[in-house]
């Protein structure tokens, strides 16, 4: 009973939860008895309390006996990643670096999904700093994919794609650089999306690289994504870059169908280095919008072919700058017995930033560095513009979304990239120009390999677009079945 | 444009990090930084003369708000994740020499 229920989409909870069905308590309890009886193999939670979380429950059953249900989030379980902050819970990056770490203050989504009623439970794996595509460079543990446990779950965000897949969270928080919310999800089989820049508040977001990060959800279904998206959503006068844009019932204009979409099919992405299985899952996908009406366009992203090397510049540059405040001095660990201030430094970041966080921050010193500013950095930024134009050229033409795979291969080996960055760097080869481009993309199942891993199919909307986008990726979830299959654990 | 070099100084840059490697460290991050470096080689065959570089994708300029003061930490709060700490502040080590 508790396992069935625990694979149920929050909308389907949400219903029981108001028709007095199912209190909270008893949602969270059988959520807590799942990752008890399942996370010693998955490994998504780096924390959980399940003392805080039943509380919370309670309060949510109680506000409801009373009449003051809060809306359709109320009573139900959210994990988040653990890179957003939660007052007075862990939140260590996954980085030895803030291991001891307690956030003194919530972030604006954790202060929005409490008060909307949610149930925050667990703080999830991801990889250090979020720098990675598979979860292993995380400081403390290593995530499954649920699918098949020898494999990784994607990243960064592979935690809580990992949740979500395995049934032990209906809805999840993550962030999203280069694809470290899609790729997981396309991996982990589950639905993930990225919204545009400046749509979610950052504030509280541990930054990795500022002008790219964005905050979005996991979860079973497009219909819970666009549930959980309307209380996340919205201006927040705490980061400069949130946008003053009005936030829709993405739910509600679900229902809205219109059959008349363009749909733009880029070559680039589906050319050398996809895997066919891959391909043959996504092109099934195409005929499916064809059948109901849309119009589909071959495209051309010229420049997509250089955004990998245009991400990892601008990406480290930023990263370099951000993981400064790293010193030693505030945050948690500090290496004992330095020659001196400097070597204090060195030294605590040596001992405690994992190898794929000095790679980055070290690279990034690197193309910001006098002499070299001009030829990478600089460089790299003029690049971006032609590949967000790339985009918007295609939009002005008459495109509504873009079409792509989300990951050119189902999930790999554990171990077999960690020795070859650069060989790790290409999983984000679909998935880079969107954040680049600062658009909105989402990612959803559209089949199973022969081997029964999840493929996943990506969708990329205009800017602030999220209700158009939601509306094309609701019309092929709600038509398939692929969201209902569970992996065996 | 000069042409990048597709190897680093992995001593100055990790320096300029204030990260410390350990040999082994510096052997393995040298090879594997100039792969990456060598990746980027295809971004000097674009001509981007005359194209604007792009910082964030949605500029927004001079963002304003009325300087009114809120609740902040209180000491202990602020101090929660402090590696040491005295007197209601950060311990840090002596940075100054001695006269």
């Amino acid at each position: 009973m508790s396992e069935a229920l625990t694979f149920k989409p929050a909308a389907q909870l949400s219903d029981m939860l108001g028709r007095g069905a199912l209190s909270s308590v008893e949602l969270t309890q059988a959520v807590i008895d799942r990752c008890d009886a399942v996370d010693d193999k998955v490994g998504a939670f780096l924390y959980r309390d399940s003392e805080a979380a039943l509380a919370a429950a309670k309060d949510s059953d109680e506000r409801r006996h009373r009449g003051e249900a809060l809306g359709p989030l109320d009573g139900i379980p959210v994990g988040l990643k653990d890179v957003i902050c939660l007052k007075g819970q862990p939140l260590t990056c996954a980085s030895k670096i803030l291991e001891r770490f307690i956030s003194p203050y919530d972030a604006t989504v954790t202060s929005r999904l409490k008060a909307a009623g949610a149930v925050l439970y667990g703080k999830l794996n991801m990889d250090e700093f979020a720098m990675g595509s598979s979860t292993e460079n995380s400081g403390f543990l290593k995530t499954a994919n649920p699918w098949n446990l020898t494999c990784i779950p994607g990243g960064s965000s592979g935690g809580s794609a990992a949740a979500v897949a395995a049934g032990e969270l209906p809805l999840t928080l993550g962030s999203d650089t280069g694809g470290s919310i899609r790729q997981p999800a396309a991996l982990c089989g589950v639905v993930g999306m990225k919204p545009t820049y400046g749509l979610v508040s950052r504030y509280g977001l541990s930054a990795y690289a500022s002008s790219l990060d964005q905050i979005g959800p996991f979860a079973r279904t497009v219909e819970d994504v666009a549930m959980i998206l309307e209380v996340i959503a919205g201006h927040d006068s705490r980061d400069s870059t949130s946008w003053k844009t009005d936030i829709p019932n993405y739910r509600v204009q679900l229902r809205e169908g219109k059959d008349s979409w363009t749909i733009g099919i880029p070559k680039e992405y589906f050319g050398e280095g996809l895997d066919p299985e891959v391909r043959e899952a996504v092109e099934k996908a195409i005929l499916f919008y064809e059948g109901r009406g849309a119009t589909l366009k071959e495209i051309s992203l010229p420049h997509t072919d250089l955004a990998v090397s245009v991400y990892y510049i601008i990406a480290t540059a930023e990263c370099s700058s951000n993981l400064a405040r790293y010193d030693g001095i505030r945050y948690t660990s500090r290496a004992e017995n330095p020659a001196d201030g400097v070597d204090l430094y060195r030294k605590t970041r040596g001992e405690n930033f994992g190898p794929e966080v000095k790679r980055r921050v070290i690279l990034g010193t690197y193309v910001l560095s006098s002499g070299y500013y001009d030829a990478y950095y600089l460089r790299a930024q003029k690049v971006r513009t032609l590949i967000r134009n790339d985009f918007m050229s295609e939009f002005d033409a008459g495109v509504d979304v873009v079409l792509t795979p989300t990951s050119p291969t189902p999930a790999f080996k554990l171990g077999e990239r960690t020795d070859d960055p650069l060989k790790m760097y290409l999983a984000d080869i679909y998935t880079i120009c969107t954040n680049l481009a600062g658009l909105p993309g989402i990612s959803m199942n559209c089949g199973f390999n022969s081997n029964g891993l999840p493929i996943g199919l990506q969708l990329i909307g205009k800017p602030f677009g999220e209700a158009d986008l939601l509306k094309v990726a609701h019309q092929f979830d709600a038509s398939h079945d692929f969201n209902e299959a569970t992996p065996e654990l | 444009m000069a042409e990048a070099p597709s190897n680093i100084d992995i001593d100055y840059v990790a320096g300029l990090a204030r990260i410390h490697l350990t040999p082994e460290e510096k052997e393995t991050f040298s090879v594997q930084l100039g792969d990456i470096l060598h990746y980027f080689d295809k971004l000097n065959h674009v001509d981007v003369s005359g194209i604007e570089p792009t910082a964030h994708a949605f500029p927004a300029y001079n963002i304003w708000q009325e300087d009114v003061a809120e609740p902040a930490f209180a000491p202990g709060e602020a101090l929660l994740n402090a590696p040491e700490q005295r007197q209601n502040q950060v311990v840090v080590p002596k940075v100054v020499e001695d006269a």
